[in-house]
């Protein structure tokens, strides 16, 4: 691999209620590196802490300890407002659930990292319209997210998440609300950002099949991961 | 994120849940009101007040005997006194006072009430209070003639049986003003009936208030020399109080205090009465006041809805907060920092405040010139309530929007995010 690592996890560990005397760990010091423009699936029972890696992924929480660096940042020192610019600027966020945000039209969900991120009216407009042509969701941008299907709604969820132009996508479970026709439009995509876009995809799942799909499979199993291997059909996407 | 696309978020928000809004608005909307409208109703009270205060001439001064033994006074105030002749003031004491102080007193009024009674003739009625007076009282009162004369001096002097009456109380009888000039009208006096000569009829204007009795027949003055009234009352020669007009641009307080010691000097050896000088300036301050502790005291009971008001903002914001931690948390994960989510809710309460302060002001207005008008007074708004209820608004919403921000900026977003 010639690329640059994009996320480097060492030895990270996370325990629940620490110094308490029902401490729980649950990641048991994990090793990983994901490199630029890598599509990875990381896969795992429920309960085998998929969940918080991604939230340490994410920077939506902090390792108990071990050292984490996403884009060479060191984010067990980063404050509030240090943390929210990593996950508005380094991280895409794609869920299970889409959190679209009621009362806000397609159009105005996308702008809002922007609107975080700081950028001007003008450029937003640009931008926005960028990506929800990207997903192909031009038409759909006046729409409430409660006038939209499952799959629509997770096609504008995608464009948010890459409205920012992250260092990562990072995608929990983006197919686990949807069914299987759906399931296949919304993981075309993920290939097409990958593959056209050079985009770094982390996608989290218990689907096996879609996970054969990537790259890379890491499989994580009560906290430890226990195996690294090539997608078997990722040939078949690329 | 910017100030404006929050305040534009927060609108989005609120206009989701529009009856929800209305009714937190609602506690803001009667608090701002019920303050705007005791205020304005207080205002255009005190306003009034000293309108017609200062019709009387708030610089006269009135002199008046009073009870030297002062504990009696509140029993007496009661009672009818019963003056000997020797403890009135009389023409010589005036007399001498507007020849020392002719430079600063414009008149002195003196006025002898007769009583009220009516006059007929034929089917027709009208109502008159007699007055004894002077030739001053026509400025004084300002009276305007239509025909004929004001009561002259001369007519003091001779005692005569003339009168000045009201068109009013001409047209009420069937005549018209130009030629009642020269008719006699029989009034009973102290028992026995008494012609007078009408030598004179002047404008009678209705006053304001009066179209509340409109039903009734109105009342006018009619005017008499005073020596003829006290003449015919057989009352005693003096006068238990009378009025000072001074004259514009003097120092009344100065003029109150030199009225006092000259004529107190009168009474230095009256054992029972001493005189009391006093004007309306002294009054009116004291009525302003009272009203003033009046409208604060009734204040501070809408103060208290519009806490009441604010806690429901506090309420309908922890509210709005738990149903919408997955959005907080979605926020959080596109991230906002926790000034931004605290700044999105504060802005959202300070909305709702000021939108339920502005409407409030509105009604408030509104009330307050319609009780204004029902006590028939001229409605005057108070600006600086105004000023004080938006505010007042802006930091209910900063206040009470504070601690569910906070709340909300403080949220954990991986526990927010997993919210059912």
């Amino acid at each position: 691999m010639t690329n640059k690592p994009v996320i480097k996890l060492i030895d990270i560990k996370k325990s629940y209620f620490e110094g308490k005397s029902n401490e729980l760990e649950i990641l048991h010091g994990i090793n990983l590196e994901v490199y630029e423009g890598e599509f990875v699936a990381i896969v795992g029972e429920s309960g085998s802490g998929k969940s918080t890696l991604m939230n340490i992924i994410g920077a939506l929480d902090k390792p108990s300890s071990g050292e984490y660096y996403l884009d060479d940042i060191v984010i067990l020192k980063a404050n509030d407002k240090q943390l929210s610019t990593i996950r508005n600027k380094h991280v895409g966020f794609v869920f299970q659930t889409f959190n679209l945000i009621g009362r806000m039209n397609a159009y105005k969900n996308v702008e809002l990292p922007l609107i975080y991120a700081g950028v001007d009216s003008q450029k937003r407009k640009e931008i926005v319209n960028e990506k929800l042509k990207k997903v192909e969701m031009l038409d759909r941008c006046k729409h409430q997210p409660n006038e939209l299907s499952g799959g629509q709604k997770q096609r504008i969820a995608i464009a948010r998440a890459i409205v920012n132009d992250p260092s990562i996508i990072l995608a929990d479970e983006p197919t686990g609300s949807l069914d299987s026709k759906t399931s296949r439009t919304v993981m075309d995509l993920f290939h097409k950002l990958h593959k056209e876009e050079k985009c770094t995809i982390v996608l989290i799942t218990h689907n096996l099949n879609l996970a054969e799909e990537c790259e890379r499979v890491i499989t994580l199993s009560d906290g430890m991961i226990t195996s690294t291997r090539k997608g078997t059909r990722y040939h078949e996407f690329n | 994120m910017n100030l404006i696309s929050n305040i534009i978020m927060g609108i989005q928000n609120l206009r989701a849940n529009k009856m929800r809004t209305f009714l937190t608005m609602l506690g803001i909307i009667i608090g701002i009101g019920s303050v705007i409208a005791i205020m304005t109703v207080g205002n255009s009270l005190s306003g009034s007040l000293t309108n017609s205060l200062s019709s009387f001439g708030i610089t006269n001064i009135t002199v008046s005997l009073t009870n030297k033994d002062s504990d009696s006074n509140m029993f007496r105030m009661f009672m009818r006194e019963s003056y000997k002749e020797s403890d009135l003031m009389n023409d010589d004491m005036i007399d001498e006072y507007k020849n020392a102080y002719k430079d600063y007193i414009n008149y002195v009024i003196t006025s002898e009430s007769v009583g009220s009674t009516t006059v007929t003739n034929g089917d027709n009625e009208a109502y008159i209070s007699i007055s004894g007076i002077t030739s001053e009282y026509k400025d004084y009162q300002e009276i305007e003639m239509i025909t004929g004369r004001f009561i002259s001096d001369e007519d003091n002097d001779n005692k005569q049986k003339f009168c000045v009456v009201s068109d009013q109380f001409v047209s009420d009888l069937g005549y018209s003003s130009y030629n009642a000039v020269g008719l006699p009208i029989r009034i009973t006096v102290n028992g026995y009936l008494q012609e007078f000569t009408i030598i004179g009829i002047y404008h009678y204007e209705s006053e304001t208030s009066e179209s509340f009795s409109s039903s009734s027949k109105t009342t006018t003055n009619m005017y008499v020399p005073i020596s003829t009234a006290k003449y015919l009352l057989r009352s005693k020669d003096g006068y238990s109080s009378f009025t000072i007009v001074s004259k514009a641009d003097i120092d009344t307080t100065w003029l109150l205090e030199q009225t006092q010691s000259f004529f107190e000097s009168f009474y230095t050896q009256n054992d029972s009465y001493t005189v009391d000088a006093s004007n309306m300036e002294a009054m009116l301050e004291t009525m302003t006041e009272m009203l003033s502790t009046i409208t604060i005291a009734i204040s501070c009971i809408a103060a208290i809805s519009l806490l009441v008001g604010g806690i429901g903002v506090m309420n309908i914001m922890l509210v709005s907060i738990t149903e919408r931690t997955r959005e907080i948390g979605t926020r959080k994960a596109l991230g906002a920092t926790q000034n931004a989510i605290r700044m999105q809710f504060i802005i959202e309460a300070i909305i709702v405040c000021l939108i339920g302060g502005f409407i409030g002001i509105m009604v408030g207005l509104g009330i307050g010139a319609v009780a204004a008008n029902i006590l028939g007074y001229q409605a005057s708004p108070n600006i600086m309530s105004i000023v004080l209820s938006v505010l007042f608004s802006i930091s209910i919403g900063v206040f009470f929007g504070y601690y569910p921000a906070n709340k909300a900026a403080k949220l954990n977003p991986i526990d927010a995010l997993r919210y059912e």
